[in-house]
């Protein structure tokens, strides 16, 4: 909702040619580069490879998959079509605005994405049932009413904040599910699509992050322990609901025996991502390594080939191996 | 030279607008020097043995992942000749390309790619930098 006095300075503006040749933040330049090198449609992933895998999941782990997907179409819509758009009246540079507009665009692919991955695994009857479900599920209708609300707030702070909540953070129990088929080796495909869609949101919450903290720095100090408040009251109530939709989601896949633990690893993960949330805001982490321990399959699901090495100084990873000595030219670097 | 080394590297690091890996730095507590981010700003020579630490740009390319700020310094056969090792930044979620930047310095310059922490850094990376690079530096000089 735009103020009276909002409306009248827009109208009153004259409206201004968006200039690329003279950027005022080189950071809008950046994130535009990078989201539209990493532009994707979910038409080139092959899903209908996954059709074998899917025929092996029980019908229990068939209709948490649906459900999943469903509550993260819902985030996506919402994502799209208010969450982004609702920042562009507080972007401070035009640059801002269009990258706002990407973000909301590449949200509506990811949105679709699920409806590829719907009808090409799941028959009509059992697409409309997720999207009914998803419709009466308490905890995740509640997830988008909590985000909304301070999405049609008046606080642009705020409205970042939530924002970088849902990028950053709420959609990783939803994310959790295929990267734990792909670290047993099923629904591989699909894996690879939610995979360019976590590396999109990892962009977007980076940029709202950083838009955010901008923002901040214009703030009184009492303005900011507020927001820093605001900000830690808000994952907390956002992820003892998140600990809520997991046990329900989750549960009973558990409970069939075939994935003791499930439900307490997806919590790890949430951890975790909150952390990272937090994290994006400019603000420290939140919980500690005793809450964050997310199993190593489902980190090497995130980050596949990626060098499993990253503590050389403890020696924990077994794959480090010092790099051949080549001589450096200046052109090596030019790329 | 390296056999009166001080406890601990000299640390010179890159960090963007974002600053998110300026504020680790910060954490560490250890004597730093950051790299100039705009092509104006006056350029920093390496004077003694130091360690790298570099944020992982891009989207999973191997172009791109690494500051062309960093690459300029490196580009200096006087700064690449004293790096001991590499430390990068960067997040889970952009896949393989999590620290990059640290891999593709470590292979170029030949030395160790020690520890990748993810945006800010937890408190937990913060002390096993802070402690690892004392151990490792104290056996190898």
């Amino acid at each position: 909702m735009r103020t009276v006095t909002h409306s009248l300075a827009d109208a009153l503006a004259t409206p201004e040619a968006i200039d690329w040749n003279r950027i005022q933040d080189s950071k809008d330049q950046e994130v535009w580069d990078r989201l539209t090198g990493n532009f994707w449609l979910p038409e080139r992933v092959p899903l209908s490879n996954d059709l074998a895998s899917w025929a092996s999941l029980s019908q229990a782990e068939q209709l948490l998959t649906n459900r999943v997907f469903a509550g993260l179409t819902l985030l996506d819509t919402i994502q799209g079509t208010i969450g982004a758009v609702c920042l562009i009246p507080d972007a401070i540079t035009p640059h801002e605005e269009a990258v706002y507009t990407n973000i909301a665009f590449m949200e509506s692919v990811h949105a679709k994405s699920y409806s590829s991955i719907f009808s090409t695994l799941c028959s009509s009857s059992e697409i409309d049932a997720a999207f009914a479900w998803s419709r009466q599920n308490t905890y995740l209708q509640r997830k988008a009413a909590i985000v909304l609300g301070h999405y049609r707030g008046d606080d642009p702070l705020a409205r970042k904040i939530a924002s970088v909540m849902l990028e950053s953070f709420l959609f990783y129990s939803g994310f959790y599910l295929p990267l734990y088929f792909a670290s047993r080796a099923v629904l591989t495909n699909t894996a690879d699509l939610i995979r360019l869609i976590i590396r999109d949101e990892a962009v977007h919450g980076y940029y709202i992050g950083y838009k955010f903290q901008r923002g901040l720095a214009e703030a009184s100090p009492a303005q900011v322990n507020n927001l820093k408040d605001f900000a830690i009251d808000l994952m907390l109530e956002l992820y003892a609901n998140e600990v809520e939709y997991t046990r329900a989601l989750y549960g009973p896949a558990e409970d069939s025996g075939r994935s003791p633990g499930l439900v307490q690893d997806v919590e790890r993960f949430l951890a975790y991502n909150a952390n990272k949330a937090l994290m994006n805001l400019g603000f420290e982490a939140v919980f500690g390594p005793d809450q964050t321990g997310v199993s190593a399959a489902i980190l090497a699901a995130l980050a596949p080939d990626a060098d499993e090495n990253h503590d050389f100084f403890s020696g924990s990873g077994s794959s480090y191996v010092i790099g051949h000595s080549v001589e450096t030219e200046d052109s090596d670097w030019d790329f | 030279m390296e056999t009166t080394t001080r406890l601990a590297p000299e640390l010179i690091y890159f960090s963007s607008a974002s600053g998110n890996t300026d504020r680790f730095v910060r954490k560490l507590g250890l004597p730093a020097r950051r790299l100039p981010l705009r092509a104006g700003d006056p350029p920093i020579a390496a004077e003694r043995p130091y360690v790298l630490i570099v944020p992982t740009y891009g989207g999973g390319s191997v172009t791109g992942a690494v500051p062309k700020q960093v690459i300029h310094f490196l580009n200096d056969p006087a700064n690449r000749s004293l790096i001991r090792g590499v430390i990068a930044a960067g997040n889970t979620n952009f896949g393989t390309a999590y620290g990059l930047a640290g891999q593709i310095v470590a292979t170029k310059c030949g030395v160790p790619h020690l520890y990748t922490f993810e945006l800010l850094g937890t408190d937990q990376d913060v002390a096993a930098v802070r402690n690892g690079l004392e151990q490792w530096w104290s056996r190898r000089s």
